[in-house]
């Protein structure tokens, strides 16, 4: 077994932009926006200043931070820093249950463990005091209440 | 007045895999020259230009590159989607010629990557704590590498299909074996499936032999009416299909990770030149992994979608098979510069001549060349062929 596990030190920090400044606020408050257009309904993420469907502007959606790995990958080669120090490491798609899908990093397990379809929630980690970044852990097997 | 039909008339293929003599320029310039030996054309009359160097600060950029080689073009294209560019140039350049736009357009590519770096580019952040704008900065704090974005793809691909690391390895192995019949080509010695999945591991499942290689090298295409090519030197090779289409930019946004925009780009290219898949006699197909052209033979109809493992088992790909695959060995082991999609139309046309020796595929009518730009994103797909029945 060896756990993944990864730091924020030396990531590559986001420019906040007009539309994304709101994205990340949220994300220091520990929530994970997606956008859903009041016009045709669609959820998209990355967050943009239109509806990729039908081009009206969309408003943030609140979610509750879970999802499904979509597909994934096992970085075990990268030599830019910072990430070489934490190679092998699981970049992953998640399919947020809102239905937007986002990508990061799935820490706290086995690389060799991840796989398709697996529940995951969110967990973030300061990165700067304006960002905060979303990492994925899998979902702990509900606690029976008997 | 009859129709002006567009044709490729001359290609020029630079120095590779490696050539620390040529910078980036270098590499445009003998390509060119190499071009005008081929085809007979007189540089003069050259007056469309088509390259893929958007960076005004680079030293190839388009303008720049027009300006240096001595074309003033009144027909030009900077269109800059990575491997699928030149497929794309293919496009716009014969909708030009039969438009009357031009007489005679080419398109030069050179690339320095192996002297420069060793390695193939990477997107995103270099430096620890970059700040990254756009779109990317949802992606690039997570550490994905350009393999990783592919092996999203066969990962996805696995899962749904049952596609197994064996079957992609058989990409490689026949890329391999044609690879052995061009002097040229990076990477000669033989391959087996076991090779393949036993070499080491980068982004699972892709293997360090479901990646390809590294190089310097460079293009150029000349392309013209089929009634200027008469008194040119080379038999003219027809374009009877050229089709474009994008899915998404980055992996990230990739809608289905099973399918790429060659569905589109292909099924237009088809439906242009009139003929269907078991028509091609062989394809040229953007390898810049196993997983990149299992998805375009699928996509592209040679067979169903999900059965591209089994189909690359047949043996097809192999010279001699139904649809041999990349015959100058292809990015996988000949050469990848960065952007390759110049090399596909380069060798699509080499076969169709029937000047590819060793690799010649016999009685070459058709071939499909398709390119991949991005991240699996960009797709440009044409269909040549020796007439144009
Ligand atoms: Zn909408």
């Amino acid at each position: 077994m060896s756990i993944s596990e990864m730091g924020v030190e030396g990531r590559p920090v986001p420019e906040l932009d007009p539309v994304s400044k709101h994205y990340w606020e949220a994300t220091t408050r520990g929530e994970l926006l997606v956008q859903e257009c009041p016009s045709c309904g669609t959820r998209q993420f990355y967050p943009r200043a239109l509806c990729k469907m039908c081009a009206k502007t969309p408003e943030w959606l609140k979610t509750a931070g879970r999802g499904k790995v979509h597909t994934f990958s096992i970085v075990r080669q990268n030599g830019n820093e910072p990430f070489k120090q934490w190679l092998p490491y699981a970049v992953v798609v998640v399919e947020l249950e809102e239905g937007p899908r986002i990508m990061g990093n799935l820490v706290g397990s086995d690389v060799d463990d991840v796989h398709i379809g697996m529940e995951v929630s969110v967990d973030f980690v300061p990165l700067t005091d304006q960002a905060s970044l979303p990492f994925w852990r899998a979902t702990a097997p509900a606690v029976s209440d008997g | 007045m009859s129709a002006r039909v567009p044709v490729i008339a001359g290609v020029g293929l630079s120095d590779y895999p490696k050539a620390p003599h040529l910078d980036a320029v270098g590499h445009h310039v003998l390509a060119f020259q190499r071009m005008l030996d081929d085809s007979g054309l007189e540089k003069k009359e050259i007056d469309g230009y088509m390259t893929a160097q958007g960076n005004f600060a680079a030293p190839d950029n388009g303008g720049t590159m027009a300006e240096y080689l001595g074309i003033d073009p009144r027909y030009y294209d900077g269109t800059a989607v990575g491997g699928s560019t030149f497929e794309l140039y293919v496009q716009h350049a014969a909708a030009a010629i039969r438009d009357g736009q031009c007489e005679a357009i080419v398109m030069t590519y050179g690339s320095d990557l192996y002297t420069q770096s060793g390695t193939n580019p990477s997107f995103g952040a270099k430096q620890p704590g970059e700040v990254v704008p756009g779109a990317l900065q949802y992606e690039s704090p997570w550490g994905n590498t350009l393999i990783g974005a592919y092996a999203m793809a066969a990962q996805r691909h696995m899962y749904e299909y049952g596609t197994t690391s064996e079957q992609l390895a058989e990409i490689a192995v026949a890329c391999r074996m044609h690879a052995g019949l061009n002097p040229n080509a990076q990477y000669r010695k033989p391959l087996t499936v076991e090779d393949v999945v036993n070499s080491r591991m980068i982004a699972d499942p892709l293997h360090m032999l479901d990646c390809c290689v590294v190089s310097d090298g460079g293009g150029a295409i000349l392309i013209t009416t089929e009634e200027r090519a008469k008194d040119l030197k080379q038999p003219p090779i027809y374009i009877l299909g050229a089709a474009a289409a994008q899915t998404h930019w980055n992996i990230g946004q990739m809608p289905d990770y099973t399918v790429t925009a060659a569905a589109r780009s292909g099924e237009k290219a088809f439906a242009q030149a009139g003929v269907r898949p078991e028509d091609i006699d062989t394809v040229q197909l953007y390898d810049s992994f196993t997983i990149t052209a299992l998805l375009m033979l699928e996509d592209l109809g040679f067979c169903k979608k999900g059965e591209g493992g089994p189909f690359v088992q047949t043996g097809a790909l192999k010279l001699g098979g139904a649809l041999p695959l990349n015959t100058d060995g292809g990015a996988l082991s000949s050469c990848h510069p960065g952007m390759r999609g110049i090399f596909l139309l380069a060798e699509a046309t080499r076969q169709l001549r029937h000047q590819a020796g060793d690799a010649q595929v016999e009685g070459a009518e058709l071939a499909l060349a398709c390119g991949s730009g991005g991240w699996l994103s960009a797709m440009g797909t044409v269909i040549l062929g020796r007439s144009t029945s």
